[in-house]
């Protein structure tokens, strides 16, 4: 691979607090300009390493560079890192106006400069008009712009946010993530962000980095780090996913590998009802709908296939299927595990028929990150 | 819910000085008195400190201290209780004013409530005469040092049981009483469990509080010895004497049980929190 | 706070036993001081608290109250700052020993006073030297009062500090302010009202310390002697009307406390659930 300018690097980062190892052997870069996102769940480390690399924990071991400088023993205040705090600790005693210009006071920038600098800002994450209100007199997603506004005032080099769409309700989540993106895109400051929630990474991020009790367990892109898991938690933490302990049961899966532990996707799973044509009828198994969960435009169905409770989904649109009806379920593919690896098998059925499902070119060629 | 507790490092300046400024007048004020306290403590002789505390007016002291506290404190757990149910239960016109003179105790000085209670309580005063009728005599007795201490304890019982009263959710009671349950055993069965902790810490901080209390307690019990002769009392009469010695050792068994109580409180207190977490 | 009617009759008892019990043990106290310190008229009212040694009291009880008062606020607001705002090795032990005066007797903190300053100390040929009197003199007074009020600030300003959290002020400490910048700003806004209810907690119980104070004072008329051991003084000379009359100005600063209290109540209560 070749050389890269990496604009953040970690190398073997160690932090524990108590008997809880918060990272272990934690490394990874951060290409200048990208928007990284730290995806785990709760207690996997990600704030942590969020934290460390603003300053405001100290790595037991490890290298923390930023800039190609090694700033581990360099004050928070001076890595030219912008935070913006999960609940956005912004200044409730100050005003909208205040809370951007506070950063800018303390760097003695002129009155002038600052107001310059500020309006520009307040223009930026478009709160003209707000500038006088108290954090406590904002919505959510207006506290959030004035968080982001605040971490950018000093123009920063990295901007490190901390779930920032947690505390905001979903509908208003939504309208922040493309928001975010945009406006990241157009300042064009490196970003790493830390999120539990897999739709705001793969939908928001360059870059997903999942973390899992303190390490690191997979690095790519959105669409790698979902159809290519590299290891067991990844494959079942992103997607709609099951694990299966002897895949060997399914039809078109007899053949391979060990029989063993895969873990399938609902979206690799195919649903008929019984009077429809199907295109792999060999491979498929019947099932029972033991549930039919409306949502909105898909149905979440769960059906009962030898004696495995399988996720699926079908349109709104297609003929309704009702709990208790037997119904065909084609498996088109799952990932196997076996000696920590994970490896995607196709049903039988469709390698009879040389079509592959993950012939995607934009897969084969990614390596625009580094372990 | 992040993992952050125990980090050892904080972004926030200002660790030294205010380290320092906290452990040079905390030193000064707290550590060294108590130094000197336990270095004094521990040159008197054991001999001594036994005979000293185990003379029968030093020993009737701690019985009049230990009975009235206990009595007083008993009182104020009931009455403290009324006060508080009261105060977050019912709507009523004076509400307010009663809330906010149930601290009266701690803002009046107790000297000054000493002399005021006991004029009140002398077989001529206002309620004094009232009582002297049925032969009762509340000033030199140990009903008017229990008096004076149900005075200064009330405001613990109230504010330690008003607050986790208020979180008791009427939602529960209304769903035990959609089960059938009359309203005393709703009382008994869903709000005492949830109260009682904090009860028993307003007890203990009254009964803590009600044993070293000197300054409303000299003018009204009389200072009889045997009868009406408290701990404190014992102790500042050895001071006058300059028998610190004698001071000292019986100050020391004080301290004891205060500890005592304050352990067995801290361990409800505990409790109470992992009850109502995190609140204050 | 919804009321059935069948509950009338046990509420409204209830209510009066209450009213009732704080009528005789709490109001009646504070009118009858009041009456009884005008009985003999205004005049005599008047002659009593303006005696020399009354006034010399009255001064010396202001000064060793404001003394507290400043001490007890820079102690508790750095207290405060550093219990919640780092962690660190001993900090548990620390906030026990904020509390503990609370749990010692008065008459115990001023014997614990008299054995550290007094004249079997190791202290004494010391303080001697230095020409400093500590015992049975206004320092010691002073110290004492420091001691029975030291926790109060404190223990009203960190549950606020708890409350709000540390993200503000990481949040100014990332972006280079310094410590008193950050305190003055950010914190301080926060705890205002918090700092002054505990300053009218310290006044209160500063003012009206009896028990450590007598131990520590030798009672030197005009010289020693607060407000609370002027009234012992009166009242033991059998000199009622001296004895409530000075009462009676107790009375009335713990009235304006309690209203203030209440006041400041509502304004912690509010900056701590605005959350």
């Amino acid at each position: 691979m070749e050389e890269k300018n990496f604009y953040v690097e970690l190398k073997n980062i160690e932090k524990s607090f108590g008997k809880v190892k918060a990272s272990d052997e934690v490394s990874f870069s951060v290409e200048k300009g990208k928007l990284v996102g730290l995806l785990g769940p709760s207690g996997s480390g990600k704030t942590t390493i969020l934290r460390i690399l603003a300053g405001l924990e100290d790595a037991e071991k490890g290298e923390i560079y930023i800039a190609g400088q090694q700033v581990n023993q360099v004050k928070a205040s001076k890595r030219g890192v912008g935070f913006v705090f999960q609940n956005y600790a912004l200044f409730r005693y100050k005003t909208v106006y205040d809370n951007i210009a506070f950063g800018l006071k303390i760097a003695k920038w002129k009155k002038a400069d600052i107001k310059e600098r500020v309006e520009e800002l307040i223009d930026l994450v478009g709160l003209r008009g707000m500038e006088k209100r108290y954090p406590n007199q904002l919505s959510g997603g207006q506290k959030q712009r004035v968080a982001f506004a605040r971490a950018l005032a000093t123009q920063p080099q990295l901007l490190l946010l901390d779930e920032p769409f947690a505390a905001l309700d979903a509908k208003v989540r939504k309208e922040l993530r493309s928001w975010l993106r945009e406006l990241i895109n157009k300042v064009g400051i490196t970003s790493i962000f830390v999120t539990h929630d897999q739709h705001e990474a793969i939908e928001v991020a360059d870059e997903i980095i999942v973390m899992n009790q303190g390490r690191i367990e997979q690095i790519g892109s959105p669409l790698a780090v979902y159809s290519k898991p590299e290891t067991e938690f990844v494959a079942q933490f992103l997607g709609n996913a099951i694990t299966i302990e002897d895949y060997g049961k399914f039809k078109g899966f007899s053949h391979i590998g060990n029989g063993g532990k895969a873990i399938l996707r609902s979206e690799y799973v195919t649903v008929t009802k019984k009077k429809e044509p199907i295109k792999y009828a060999v491979s498929a198994e019947t099932g029972e709908v033991l549930d039919v969960a409306f949502r909105g435009n898909l149905l979440e169905l769960e059906i009962l296939v030898k004696g495995e409770r399988i996720n699926a989904y079908r349109q709104f649109g297609q003929a309704l299927v009702e709990v208790g009806e037997e119904v065909n379920v084609f498996i088109q593919q799952l990932y196997v595990i076996e000696n920590e690896q994970v490896t995607p098998a196709v049903n039988e059925g469709i390698r009879k028929n040389n079509f592959h499902v993950l012939s995607n070119p934009i897969l084969e060629s990614d390596d625009s990150v580094v372990i | 819910m992040k993992v952050r507790a125990n980090s050892k490092k904080s972004v926030i300046p200002g660790f030294g000085l205010s380290f320092g400024i906290v452990t040079a007048i905390l030193g000064l004020i707290v550590v060294l008195p108590l130094c000197s306290l336990v270095v004094y403590s521990a040159q008197l002789s054991f001999a001594d400190f036994i005979e000293t505390v185990t003379r029968p007016r030093v020993l009737a002291s701690y019985g009049v201290s230990i009975s009235t506290a206990l009595i007083a404190s008993i009182i104020n757990a009931i009455v403290g209780l009324a006060l508080a149910w009261v105060l977050v239960r019912y709507e009523f016109p004076g509400k307010r004013f009663m809330d906010g003179i149930i601290e009266l105790p701690f803002a009046l000085p107790t000297a000054v409530a000493g002399i005021s209670l006991t004029h009140l309580t002398v077989s001529d005063g206002w309620i004094g005469s009232f009582f002297s009728k049925w032969g009762i005599s509340i000033a030199y007795t140990r009903i008017g040092i229990t008096v004076a201490l149900v005075f200064i304890g009330i405001p613990f019982v109230v504010r330690s049981v008003q607050p986790v009263l208020e979180k008791v959710e009427e939602q529960y009671e209304e769903a035990a009483s959609l089960m059938g349950a009359s309203r005393i055993q709703i009382f008994f069965h869903v709000i005492f469990p949830e109260i009682r902790p904090a009860l028993i810490a307003g007890f203990t901080m009254a009964f803590a509080r009600s044993m070293g209390e000197y300054g409303s307690v000299v003018f009204i019990a009389g200072n009889t010895p045997y009868k009406t002769e408290i701990v404190p009392l014992m102790i500042m009469s050895k001071l006058q004497e300059y028998d610190y010695a004698s001071a000292t050792s019986i100050a020391l068994v004080m301290l004891l049980l205060a500890f005592f109580i304050l352990f067995v409180n801290a361990v409800i207190q505990s409790r109470t929190s992992r009850i109502i977490s995190g609140v204050r | 706070m919804k009321e059935k009617n069948d509950r009338g009759v046990f509420k409204w008892l209830l209510i009066g036993f209450c009213a009732l019990f704080l009528l005789v043990m709490l109001i009646l106290p504070l009118l009858y001081v009041v009456i009884t310190s005008l009985r003999d008229g205004w005049n005599a009212f008047w002659v009593a608290v303006s005696d020399d040694y009354a006034v010399k009291a009255i001064l010396l009880t202001l000064k060793t109250t404001v003394i507290a008062v400043v001490v007890n606020t820079i102690f508790g607001v750095f207290a405060a700052w550093l219990i919640t705002k780092y962690t660190f090795k001993g900090k548990k032990l620390i906030s026990t020993l904020i509390d503990l005066p609370l749990t010692i007797s008065p008459i115990i903190a001023g014997l614990i006073y008299v054995l550290t300053f007094g004249r079997q100390s190791f202290l004494y040929d010391y303080l001697e030297q230095w020409g400093i009197e500590i015992i049975f003199a206004v320092p010691g007074i002073v110290l004492a009062t420091i001691f029975v009020t030291f926790p109060f600030i404190a223990r009203e300003i960190i549950p606020v500090l708890t409350a709000t959290g540390n993200d503000e002020e990481e949040a100014a400490a990332l972006m280079g302010a310094g410590g008193f910048r950050i305190f003055f700003e950010i914190t301080f806004p926060h705890i205002k009202w918090a700092l002054l209810y505990g300053i009218v907690l310290c006044t209160a119980r500063a003012m009206g310390e009896f028990g450590a104070v007598s131990v520590l004072s030798g009672h030197l008329r005009g010289l020693t002697n607060t407000m609370p051991l002027y009234i012992e003084l009166m009242y033991q000379a059998f000199d009622f009307t001296g004895a409530f009359a000075m009462s009676s100005i107790l009375v009335i600063m713990a009235v304006v406390i309690l209203i203030l209290r209440n006041i400041l109540e509502h304004r912690v209560n509010s900056s701590t659930g605005q959350k």
